[in-house]
């Protein structure tokens, strides 16, 4: 190479090591309230991590529109995760500081959420889990920092087996039944055996373990072994791409897609659009809310959100089931936030340790919900020191052909049940971690 | 037994879309010595093109007839991979003759980043569909002898047909034709076929269109089965136990080695997996085809290699 | 002009054969080495150690195990990503089963379990070669994803498959700043770098060399090839081994089996190759282009496209940060196959005539 490329290239690594080195330009001052927004956009599990991204991000854009928390605007920033665990941390890492700190983090990837929970109380930053993370992180005793507000996977196996149990008429009828459980082979995917395992062993019924392999795009060993045991049901623990290969294997070995459960990750359009009829009478369960086009905060954004050009993601998204996810994800943080206001100062930036006070303390009450415009779609959460779940309702919709229909009543994981589990992980976590539960005075705080 | 013929039939036809994957690698490393680790992204963003085209030109053209949007779709994506190849073949594999193994490799893996982000900031991420009319649904044959029947798929039945038909026009291709003739006498030895006058650079651009189109087809069948997305480059790991098993120099070998690793995977996993708790068919099939390696080093129908001291 | 051995007399074999001849080499290094001990721990904040530097060392450990092996000894593995795992899980295993177990020995008995597991998975390298030796390590690589995603004995029979440690401390010394790791990380990496660079100009690094380049004609003159590539895997895994310990322990805190997925052993691989295979020095260059240049392209694009007024999703960012790589990773292979090392040594020898033209 000639002196004059290795001067060019000398120059340009010199400018890059720069550019990385020199910390970004702080943001003026901290008036506004910082969201970072941890998605993936890219990679296998990019179909179903799009919309809730773009219903997150609407959100945060309807709530300004509707004139911030008390007056304080939220400013935010998206960061690329691809759902891997190093690159989440990274993420945290580069957004914990910026623009006055972060408010809380949203991990949407079990497995990064279990590498935050170690970081986070030292940052003292709330992690919001809704509807995944570690399930014992309910327990607000020890894991002081986690919310999983809405539902844990604990919840959403209990009530799917509740259900199964209704379509057999009652829980006695279960016994000597088979269940199986295809699930995506990953610390997600595991969070389903316990629960499922505890049910079986109360009611008799035999379940069979199938793991699937990351992406989960090869199951005909799966399915031809379901083909081989015919359990009466299957319930499918899968996330993007798994899910859509899983109902199409499930049509190419004729297995009735009426008997096919899926969690509320594996219940949503992209993984059965394509299928269309193929896919039909296939449930899942979902936590609390499912497709609602009809909802009035719907409306709203598509007013004062999409029809102003704002919108993040196409307009027929909106209102898609993880389209609402995205969006309840964040009005649990903006309420975090309004919460923490009521008692640190109305109208004044909040920090991390004061919205996880407000988070610990959520009560949004169905009249606060409809004021928001969630009537129809969500139950009250309430939190507390010793629940950081707040809610623990469900039901399950089923997939038409065309669109999700709900097709049972609201369901109430039993807490006879789940609780001595939460309370039993919690511990063991307490005792790995040597830290000692939180006193009385340290919830009062 | 009736099952055991399932699984038997599912093996291989598993098989035989592995094969279709390990044809790529097989065709491009017989012509040109480069192993060609974006073979995989090569299928994905064949499929992501037949798919969207698919999609967009009834959008663009405004007519309804599904047969002529797949047509006009598999016409645009044949180009659109040949442009890929051709612009491989000038940008990435012209400045690098005669380097070593590990160095081609390398430079594939980069080709193969540069497809996955070109790729999908074109055509995008969402999980898209391919249609081509195949038949979605099982049929069940040997009734009269198995009760309830063996559940034969028939989207793999078609597949494997597909695969059969390219294996014979990709032999008649190399046998018979000039230009075949060239690309095994490149594949030979570089340096006599380049003396007795044949362009180098042009037979590595049509070795490239070809496996492009091998790409392609794997890519329309495998997107009809699962749905076109960035998760089918995986797919290449699969196949390339096939490939090592097979011989890397030698097509009968991807096809029969693609039989094995498919039938070994399914059984591995039906009556092996429960007992250690599941999911032991990717590193099984790599296990399998390491155990056939320990016999015969260069794949079992792969050129021995031979070393001068 | 300044970088001449005039003057410098070897009075004796043993000086002649030290590691850096030449006394400007040895400031150099010294001063480096003092540098990143205390220069840069006064320099640079938190997020530049947890993002780049703490990556940095324990990437170039790793991609030091992998040059020995496939620049060294010619054997090339796709399976280090697995030998990571193996150190990191034995060494959580050794830390939490054994009561006072101390830090070191922990995560050294990671690299020995990983050395035990690399032996194993080396054996075909007795048979099987080149390009068909890649792939046979494909096989350490996914049996290893599924062995710790299956043995409920390797996480501690965590429901979820999930570990984490905490409270790492050595001899008193608590490890929980980003700078503690950081010295942490930095210590082992020099001492193994040292062991290193010793092994590969002593016997056995020759052994390796001979192997790499024509195993036939070294067998021929006598060298034992099931010794000589038995141990370069032994090797190689031990120091990959430890690495992947740091990473779980120190740089992760918490992680799965599919932190160390092939994902890992790719980029190891392009660590080494860019970086210059067969050279030490080339192990710290590669690492430092893997890890800086992903978190680079993530600022300077979204900061060039507002230049131009375009905002730019994170998707696209994404996308364009994999183009880009995959163009700089070929564009590197065409204009310099051996590897920025190689561009080091050109830029070195320049160094010495300058500044005359010859």
């Amino acid at each position: 190479m000639k002196i004059r490329h290795l001067a060019l290239a000398a120059s340009v690594a010199v400018a890059g090591l720069a550019s990385a080195l020199v910390p970004a330009v702080a943001q003026a001052q901290a008036k506004e309230q910082f969201f970072p927004v941890l998605v993936y956009r890219t990679g296998a599990y990019a179909p179903n991590g799009v919309p809730w991204a773009n219903g997150f991000v609407d959100y945060i854009k309807l709530t300004n529109a509707r004139g911030g928390i008390n007056g304080v605007k939220i400013s935010f920033e998206e960061c690329e995760t691809g759902y891997a665990t190093d690159r989440g941390v990274e993420c945290y890492e580069r957004l914990k500081g910026k623009n006055g700190g972060a408010t809380m983090f949203q991990p949407l990837s079990t497995g990064i959420t279990f590498a935050l929970t170690e970081k986070a109380p030292a940052d003292k930053i709330p992690l919001i889990t809704s509807g995944y993370g570690r399930s014992e992180s309910q327990d607000g005793g020890v894991f002081k920092w986690n919310f999983p507000i809405a539902g844990t996977y604990w919840v959403a196996g209990d009530i799917i087996v509740q259900d199964i149990a209704k379509k057999e008429g009652g829980m006695d009828k279960l016994k000597g039944k088979h269940i199986a459980l295809v699930y995506h082979d990953s610390p997600f995917g595991k969070e389903a055996i316990p629960i499922m395992q505890e049910r079986a062993a109360m009611l008799g019924y035999k379940l069979t373990l199938l793991p699937v392999t990351h992406p989960g795009v090869e199951q005909k060993s799966t399915w031809l072994q379901i083909r081989r045991d015919r359990p009466d049901y299957v319930v499918n623990w899968g996330w993007g791409v798994m899910n859509s290969t899983l109902v199409k294997e499930a049509q190419a070995t004729g297995y009735p897609r009426e008997k096919i459960y899926g969690v509320w990750w594996a219940g949503a359009e992209p993984d059965v659009k394509d299928i269309g009829e193929g896919a039909k009478g296939y449930n899942a369960i979902t936590m609390q809310h499912g497709a609602e086009p009809n909802a009035a905060f719907v409306k709203e954004i598509l007013a004062k959100v999409h029809d102003k050009g704002q919108g993040t993601g196409p307009k027929d998204e909106v209102g898609s089931v993880l389209y609402v996810r995205g969006a309840m994800s964040a009005m649990f943080a903006v309420e975090g936030v309004r919460r923490a206001q009521e008692r640190f100062g109305k109208g004044k930036v909040m920090t991390g340790e004061q919205v996880r006070w407000g988070l610990e303390n959520l009560d949004l009450t169905q009249a606060k919900l409809d004021s928001l415009g969630f009537k129809g779609v969500m139950r009250p959460v309430s939190t507390s020191c010793q629940d950081h779940m707040g809610a623990n309702w469900g039901r399950i919709h089923t997939w038409d052909g065309k669109k999700w229909n709900f097709t049972s009543d609201w369901y109430q994981a039993d807490e006879q049940i789940i609780k001595p589990m939460v309370k039993a992980a919690a511990d063991k976590y307490a005792a790995e971690k040597k830290i000692n539960r939180r006193t009385p005075q340290d919830c009062q705080s | 037994m009736a099952f055991f013929l399932e699984t038997l039939f599912g093996g291989l036809m598993a098989g035989m879309l592995y094969s279709l994957v390990a044809l790529g690698f097989v065709l491009i490393f017989k012509a040109s010595g480069v192993f060609n680790f974006a073979q995989g992204a090569m299928v994905l963003v064949a499929a992501l093109a037949m798919a969207r085209f698919s999609e967009w030109f009834p959008m663009w053209f405004g007519f309804e007839n599904m047969f002529l949007a797949n047509l006009l779709a598999f016409a645009a994506a044949t180009v659109f991979m040949f442009l890929l190849a051709w612009l491989i073949e000038r940008l990435v594999l012209r400045h690098l003759v005669n380097q070593e193994g590990v160095t081609l490799l390398m430079a594939t893996l980069g080709i193969t980043y540069f497809i996955d982000g070109f790729g999908q900031t074109i055509f995008g991420s969402d999980i898209y569909k391919i249609d081509v009319g195949m038949p979605k649904e099982p049929i069940f044959v040997l009734d009269s002898i198995f009760e309830g029947g063996v559940l034969v798929n028939q989207e793999d039945v078609v597949a494997a047909v597909i695969a059969a038909l390219l294996v014979a026009a990709l032999s008649l291709f190399f046998q018979k034709t000039a230009t075949g003739r060239a690309l095994r006498a490149v594949a030979d030895d570089h340096q006599a076929a380049q003396s007795i006058g044949i362009p180098l650079n042009r037979i590595w651009v049509i070795v490239w269109c070809v496996a492009g189109i091998t790409a392609l087809v794997a890519g329309i069948i495998w997107g009809s089965k699962l749905g076109v997305q960035f998760s089918l480059t995986t797919v290449a790991l699969r196949a390339l136990p096939v490939i090592i098993l097979g011989g890397l120099t030698s097509v009968p070998g991807a096809i029969i080695g693609g039989l094995i690793i498919g039938v070994g995977e399914k059984l591995s996993e039906v009556y092996l997996g429960p007992l250690v708790g599941g999911g032991i068919e990717i590193w099984f099939a790599y296990m399998l085809a390491l155990v056939f390696l320990l016999f015969r080093p260069q794949g079992l129908f792969g050129e021995k290699i031979i070393d001068r001291v | 002009m300044f970088y001449r051995e005039n003057g410098q007399f070897k009075t004796s074999y043993r000086a002649d054969q030290q590691i850096f001849p030449i006394t400007q080499d040895r400031i150099a290094i010294l001063a480096i080495v003092a540098f990143a001990a205390v220069g840069v721990p006064l320099l640079v904040d938190e997020y530049l150690y947890r993002a780049i530097l703490i990556p940095f060392l324990i990437l170039s450990l790793a991609a030091l195990g992998v040059n020995i092996l496939v620049g060294y000894c010619g054997q090339i593995s796709l399976g280090s990503g697995a030998f990571m795992a193996v150190g990191a899980y034995m060494a959580y295993n050794t830390y939490i089963r054994v009561d006072g177990m101390p830090l070191i020995v922990a995560l050294l008995s990671g690299g020995f379990f990983a050395t035990l597991v690399g032996m194993v998975f080396g054996i075909p390298s007795l048979r099987v070669k080149g390009l068909y030796l890649a792939v046979a390590t494909l096989a350490a690589q996914f049996f290893c994803d599924w062995a710790f995603l299956r043995v409920g004995w390797f996480t501690n029979n965590n429901a979820s498959g999930s570990v984490s440690v905490s409270d790492l401390t050595v001899l008193g010394w608590t490890i929980n700043t980003p700078m503690d790791k950081y010295l942490f990380c930095l210590g082992f990496l020099v001492v193994f770098g040292l062991l290193a660079k010793n092994l590969v100009r002593s016997a056995i690094g020759r052994e390796w060399m001979a192997i790499r380049d024509m195993d036939v004609a070294a067998a021929v003159i006598g060298i034992r090839p099931m010794y000589a590539k038995l141990s370069a895997f032994a090797v190689s895994s031990f120091i990959v081994g430890v690495a992947g310990a740091l990473w779980g322990f120190i740089h992760l805190g918490s992680w799965e089996p599919a932190a160390f997925s092939i994902d890992r052993s790719f980029q190891l691989l392009f660590m080494v190759i860019i970086g210059g295979m067969g050279s030490i020095m080339g192990s710290f260059f590669g690492a430092g282009f893997i890890v800086v240049l992903p978190i680079f392209l993530n600022q300077v694009l979204p900061a060039v496209g507002e230049l131009f007024g375009v905002t730019i999703s994170t998707a696209t960012v994404s996308h364009a940060e994999y183009m880009v790589f995959g163009s700089l990773i070929v564009w590197f292979l065409i204009v310099e196959p051996h590897g920025l090392a190689k561009l080091w040594s050109v830029g070195k020898q320049k160094l010495r005539l300058w500044p005359f033209p010859h």
